[in-house]
């Protein structure tokens, strides 16, 4: 009710009635001590006296990190050739697992929209909740260390991203398309071959681009974990505080991570 | 009617035409892909022995998913968790108080050019950098602990909220905005008035969507020292110890789901 | 040869969208089938080659019922039933060859269609209907390059290289102008005479219908309400199956037979 009459009986105006504004307030109120409450937690945890110090610590760092020791580069392009690797590989790897789960998730496509689909829809969800840096600590203790690790985790991880988005496009395909090849008498694949692909061609081809994309940089880190890669050597400078080397590093993953983006935007340019 | 007359093509061949017309790009494309292929393929190298060795373990961990142990490292799981979501409440609230005002910066239709530069570097800058890289330096700079992590996220969530708002304001409906300009308003009764309720709707959407991320990195930062589930995560697996592993994992499935779920409620709502 | 026999429909919302409907259509008779919309005519078209499945009732086609037939059985049954689309319903995406080459996929096997390798008969028929419509040139061009008269042809061409039996058609001049609508029709009509095609078209334009075919079916809430020749459509008639209105303007006078002179289909 947005007039009412104040004391002296003259009408004013508002957008909110008294409940509605007084609900609002409480919420803002809850809202702020919450966040005051995890403020203090992350407070109690803190040790303030080395954040106090930490403007002299970042200039320390700062300078002995400075200038970054170019001649280490030629120990780099190995590790750069198996980040590349892993990305563009975990990628392929992770579509060719990705479509079939779409295909069961989509609920036009479904075979059994009560048992199956709501399996691939887990598979989407479980996949997708964990980040790849967790998906490799989990292949390193189960495979071991190395590129192959970094690759299934960089594949398992797109499975449930690039299948989300992928069913999403399926479902929203021109039905009639799909009745038309239907009604030639066609068989169940070639439907889908004639009337499903071709209508998420384009989505599919954007997907694998932005999904590469992000892999790049996931697959930059990875070595963190000891899953190969240029994040091997990070972890190595940083274990052993090589300053120069780091900062090294984190120039050629910044420019890893600019040509990434700029050839994905390129590509899906040229596709799309 | 038509130049081509169908006693010419009676009896030709047909083929769908190719994506790529031209005959030396298109095979060049082809081989230059094929070629890489075979030699990523062949620069990997995996000892099978070891893998197939892993594959028992890798056996047990599934089997552990139907057996998860809450218990034995109960604390830690507790104390964990609710670091990683303390961590993630604190960061997405503040990244987006700080988000907005970048994000207004970078919208090239309300910014004058020199806020607009900055703006835009410091999205570019926080879009560049990975959350580990940067949780990285925040350790080694502010020592271990969930300020850290919480300063990353912070950090990480202006490069993506603040991206995508300026870009719907330079999307949004000129005429709404002009016709509030038009009644003599200040700049910030405008921003209230003509640009907030066409991206607030978005802006809520997005931030339970960054929500929802923030928690996935938390998971993750731990494993560089910077607070959350993470460190413990970490143990589980250097242990071996996959039941408590599983018993984390669910639960980072289970509560990105929810979140998944009340988000897309609040945004429906809101829309 | 196309009988139904107490086909019914009820959709899981509870729409009797057909009811108790039974109808033959003799060997090359187009029939045209008019309505109100929501009357049921989409629904009776897509029952009898399955696209929908009737609730009740059986259709059948050259002594087989149709309604009877297993999923296997079935596909071979649709390849006599060629069916042309309102909106199209090309695959936007393919080229026209690939659109009506696609007509042929209850003949070939899956690989050999995967990868365009159609039986050299297959692709010549394909060029001979295309010329036929005339859209021999626009054979590689992408199927949304084309105007909305050019893809209905392309349909039409699609419908026709299964070499059906019957062509089920729904409205297929509904979205184009008055002009391209009459070819269309004619086209349709011309073509059903050459291959000896028996045909239903659903059509909203009474006028249309009339200048065109042989006989015309009324639906009323999913019930015949109507069955007779063009001449015997008059006003009562209208007025019964669409409500009162003035239809002077809708039926077309029985003597002013093809005024017009015949234009050429290109
Ligand atoms: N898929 C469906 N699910 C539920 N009800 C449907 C469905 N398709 C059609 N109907 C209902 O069945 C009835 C007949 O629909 P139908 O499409 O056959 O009519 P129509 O005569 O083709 O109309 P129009 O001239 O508008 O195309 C309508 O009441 C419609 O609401
Ligand atoms: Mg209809």
């Amino acid at each position: 009710m947005p007039v009412s009459q104040n004391a002296s009986g003259a009408k004013i105006w508002q957008l909110r009635n008294r409940n509605q504004t007084l609900a609002r307030w409480a919420a803002y109120l809850a809202g702020v001590a919450v966040f005051m409450w995890c403020w203090q937690r992350i407070s109690d945890a803190t040790t303030w006296f080395f954040v106090w110090d930490a403007p002299r610590i970042a200039a320390d760092i700062g300078g002995r990190a400075w200038p970054p020791r170019w001649s280490y580069m030629d120990k780099l392009w190995g590790p750069l050739w198996d980040t590349l690797n892993m990305a563009t590989l975990g990628t392929l790897l992770a579509l060719v697992m990705a479509v079939p789960v779409a295909f069961l998730a989509a609920r036009n496509t479904t075979p059994s929209a009560t048992f199956i689909r709501p399996i691939a829809l887990f598979i989407i969800v479980a996949t997708r909740s964990i980040n790849s840096l967790i998906w490799a600590l989990l292949l390193v203790a189960v495979i071991g260390p190395g590129v192959f690790a970094g690759l299934l985790a960089i594949a398992f991880r797109s499975i449930g991203f690039c299948a989300k988005l992928l069913y999403e496009a399926i479902e929203e395909i021109d039905p009639t398309q799909v009745e038309a090849i239907t009604a030639t008498g066609a068989s169940r694949w070639q439907v889908m071959a004639y009337g499903i692909v071709p209508q998420i061609m384009p989505a599919f081809a954007g997907i694998s681009v932005f999904r590469w994309d992000i892999n790049i940089r996931e697959s930059t880190v990875l070595g963190l974990v000891g899953a190969g890669g240029i994040g091997l050597q990070l972890q190595s400078s940083l274990n052993t505080l090589a300053w120069p080397q780091v900062t090294l590093i984190l120039i050629v993953i910044l420019a890893a991570v600019v040509i990434g983006e700029w050839v994905s935007a390129k590509v899906r340019g040229a596709i799309i | 009617m038509s130049a081509v007359l169908l006693e010419d093509r009676l009896g030709t061949t047909w083929k769908k035409p190719p994506l790529i017309s031209n005959p030396t790009l298109r095979w060049g494309l082809f081989i230059a892909a094929a070629v890489y292929l075979v030699l990523a393929t062949a620069s990997i190298d995996v000892n099978w022995s070891r893998v197939a060795e892993g594959l028992s373990r890798g056996w047990a961990f599934i089997a552990s998913f139907f057996n998860p142990d809450f218990v034995s490292r109960g604390t830690d799981i507790r104390d964990g968790i609710l670091e990683s979501v303390i961590i993630t409440v604190a960061s997405t609230v503040v990244g987006i108080l700080i988000s907005i005002p970048i994000g207004l910066g970078a919208a090239r239709n309300i910014a004058p050019l020199p806020v607009y530069l900055i703006c835009r570097g410091i999205v570019a800058l926080s879009r560049a950098l990975n959350e580990i890289i940067v949780a990285i330096l925040l350790v080694a700079i502010f020592g271990f602990g969930p300020l850290a992590g919480f300063l990353t996220l912070s950090f990480a969530t202006i490069g993506f909220l603040a991206k995508l708002l300026a870009e719907d304001i330079e999307e949004m409906d000129k005429v709404q905005a002009e016709a509030i300009r038009a009644t003599g308003s200040t700049w910030m009764q405008w921003i209230n008035y003509g640009v907030q309720p066409q991206v607030m709707p978005r802006l809520i959407g997005l931030s339970m969507y960054r929500l929802d991320i923030n928690f996935r990195e938390s998971a993750v930062l731990g494993l560089v020292g910077a607070g959350g589930i993470g460190a413990t995560l970490n143990t589980a697996f250097d242990r071996y110890e996959f039941d408590t592993a599983a018993a984390i994992l669910l639960i980072i499935i289970v509560t990105v789901m929810v979140l998944e779920y009340l988000s897309g409620i609040i945004r429906a709502k809101v829309q | 040869m196309l009988e139904l026999k107490n086909l019914s429909k009820t959709y899981r919302t509870g729409d009797k969208a057909l009811q108790n409907v039974t109808l033959t259509v003799p060997k090359g008779q187009v029939m045209a089938l008019i309505g109100p919309s929501g009357a049921g005519k989409s629904t009776l078209i897509r029952c009898i080659n399955r696209l929908v499945e009737p609730t009740s009732g059986s259709v059948i086609l050259d002594g087989t019922d149709v309604t009877a037939l297993g999923s296997g059985a079935l596909r071979k049954m649709r390849r006599k039933m060629g069916m042309i689309f309102q909106q199209y319903a090309l695959v936007e995406r393919l080229t026209v060859m690939e659109n009506v080459l696609s007509g042929r996929l209850g003949y070939v096997g899956f690989w050999r269609s995967y990868f365009r390798k159609y039986p050299q008969a297959d692709v010549d028929e394909a060029f001979r209907l295309l010329d036929r419509v005339g859209l021999l040139a626009m054979a590689d061009k992408r199927a949304d390059e084309l105007s909305g008269g050019q893809r209905q042809r392309v349909g039409i061409a699609r419908a026709l290289i299964q070499n059906p039996r019957l062509l089920l058609v729904d409205e297929p001049t509904a979205s184009l102008d008055p002009k391209t609508s009459r070819q269309i029709m004619r086209l349709i009509c011309e073509l059903c005479a050459e291959r000896d095609l028996a045909a239903v078209i659903n059509i909203h334009d009474v006028a249309l219908a009339q200048m065109f075919v042989e006989r015309i079916v009324g639906l009323k809430a999913g019930e015949l309400a109507f069955d007779g020749k063009p001449v015997e459509m008059t006003e009562d008639v209208l007025t019964n199956i669409y409500g009162e209105e003035d239809w002077h303007a809708t039926i077309r006078e029985v003597d002013d037979e093809d005024a017009e002179a015949e234009e050429p289909v290109a």
